[in-house]
């Protein structure tokens, strides 16, 4: 299972043909105490850049951005009953949306787990 | 951060693990390991510990050396009865301006033979200069330099400050006293800006870290920054200087009538005589066109500070905005501080934009957080 992580932020975990998206870890850490979360709709259709989802913790609220141009086929409810989730497992249970893009080479473009540690330093 | 001051217990701070910002000048903490949301349940649930010694600490002393004098000429600046302070008490007052505006917020007591004034520390400098211009043919104007001024605050306070210091338990609140602790003299008040029951202490500068790690080793005490400061605060439906209360507000339109006893309002004993009467009397009797609200935002939304509301779901221009909001961890629900006009009244649904969409908030009693003094 490939896992890639933007400049944003955020991890992209391939499952068949979707991509699964969510924030890391180092995110969670540094916005702090979530306690809202607001998902697309599913059937959306994504340009990568577009604004996805909102998070908004004690501090402040970000948007996630599309990763990718694509489809959203799913998004995690629990994180709209639950948004502690994200600081809890940001990196398993509380992943944000799934993404149905046509061609997944498109996410070579992105970090390894690697080059992402060494961006947060 | 260059040009910025620190407190007596910066490292302190920085030893606690704490992040820090830029506050007022000041480089602060808004956070400790622990994190905004459980350091708000933490105080809510035991006792915090704040520092808040960027805060103004200032002493009027009357020439004449009798207490009336100084607190009618302080009555110059505030629409608040000083005069009828008993000794040993404290009360809330705000500096107004000509046009009946508000240039700070403050806390004042009556020490016997002197009022010392604690106010925001963005508007001390200030304060100290508008003091010293209107207030020096009756009163010394002293500004207190070489103390430190914590918070102890939450349902462990009492506790956690009468081991260390016996006699603390007996004070209620808006209560002040001079209590001593291995030999410094502390200056207490049993009020705060958290809602609960708790003291806010000030301590010589010398005395200041050895006294803040006395109470963080009782049970309970936590150290907590401005983040959660600010969440609990609002719970509590208080004003934040320069968000909720300006130069472009007034007491009445604040919502803060409660601080203007009848001394001062018309027909009192001294009726007037503050900057900005003619507005502020003339508002007491008739009502404001627009007052400070608390707002229950429906669902989970958070509306912050910014957040322009309207009076229907579609259409319409907005009716006012908003001044602080967030996420209240104690009630588990988004609050906010609105001005809006004074025809509504709670239980009204007003609608905030957020990101486009408006979303439906309901005017709603403050505090959010039912407070907790000792009365």
């Amino acid at each position: 299972m490939t896992i890639k992580f933007t400049e944003e932020h955020e991890w992209l975990r391939v499952d068949g043909d979707v991509v699964v998206v969510g924030i890391t870890e180092h995110a969670a850490e540094q916005l702090g105490d979530v306690v809202f979360v607001e998902l697309p709709e599913v059937e959306a259709m994504m340009a990568k850049g577009d604004d996805c989802a909102v998070i908004e913790s004690v501090k402040a609220a970000s948007d996630i951005l599309a990763p990718l141009d694509g489809e959203i086929v799913a998004v995690n409810d629990k994180l709209t009953d639950n948004p502690g989730l994200v600081n809890q497992d940001p990196l398993g249970a509380a992943w944000f949306f799934k993404m149905k893009v046509d061609d997944l080479s498109v996410l070579d473009a992105y970090m390894d787990e690697d080059a992402y540690k060494e961006m947060i330093g | 951060m260059a040009d910025l001051k620190r407190t007596v217990l910066y490292d302190l701070h920085l030893e606690l693990g704490a992040k820090m910002v830029p506050f007022a000048g000041y480089e602060m903490p808004v956070q400790y390991p622990m994190g905004v949301l459980k350091e708000h349940l933490h105080t809510r649930a035991a006792a915090g510990l704040f520092d808040v010694s960027h805060m103004g600490q200032v002493i009027l002393r009357p020439r004449s050396g009798r207490w009336q004098d100084a607190a009618l000429a302080f009555e110059r600046l505030v629409p608040v009865d000083v005069a009828g302070l008993a000794e040993g008490r404290q009360r809330y007052g705000m500096f107004t301006d000509e046009a009946g505006g508000i240039l700070d917020d403050l806390m004042f007591a009556n020490r016997g033979d002197h009022l010392f004034v604690v106010a925001n520390a963005a508007c001390k400098d200030q304060d100290l200069a508008h003091m010293k211009a209107h207030l020096a043919d009756a009163c010394e104007v002293v500004p207190v330099t070489d103390r430190a001024l914590v918070a102890l605050q939450g349902p462990a306070a009492e506790a956690a400050l009468a081991a260390l210091v016996p006699g603390a338990e007996a004070m209620r609140f808006m209560d002040v006293a001079v209590l001593p602790w291995q030999g410094a003299s502390l200056w207490l008040s049993r009020s705060g800006y958290t809602g609960e029951d708790g003291y806010e202490i000030s301590v010589p500068n010398a005395q200041a870290v050895a006294f803040a790690r006395a109470l963080l080793a009782r049970p309970g005490v936590a150290p907590i920054g401005l983040g959660a400061r600010d969440s609990l605060r609002l719970e509590a439906g208080m004003c934040l200087y320069g968000h909720d209360i300006d130069q472009t507000t007034s007491p009445v339109e604040g919502n803060l009538n409660w601080a203007i006893q009848k001394a001062r309002r018309a027909g009192g004993a001294r009726a007037g005589g503050f900057p900005g009467a003619a507005r502020i009397l003339k508002e007491l009797a008739d009502g404001p066109a627009r007052r400070r609200v608390g707002l229950r935002p429906e669902g989970r939304a958070p509306m912050r500070e910014g957040t322009q509301v309207y009076a229907a779901a579609v259409g319409g221009d907005p009716i006012g905005a908003i001044t602080s909001g967030g996420f209240g961890p104690s009630i588990g629900a988004p609050m906010a501080m609105a001005y809006l006009p004074a025809s509504l009244t709670e239980g009204a649904t007003v609608y905030g934009d957020v990101r486009g969409k408006r979303l439906p908030a309901v005017i709603a009693p403050m505090p959010f957080h039912p407070t907790s003094y000792k009365r």
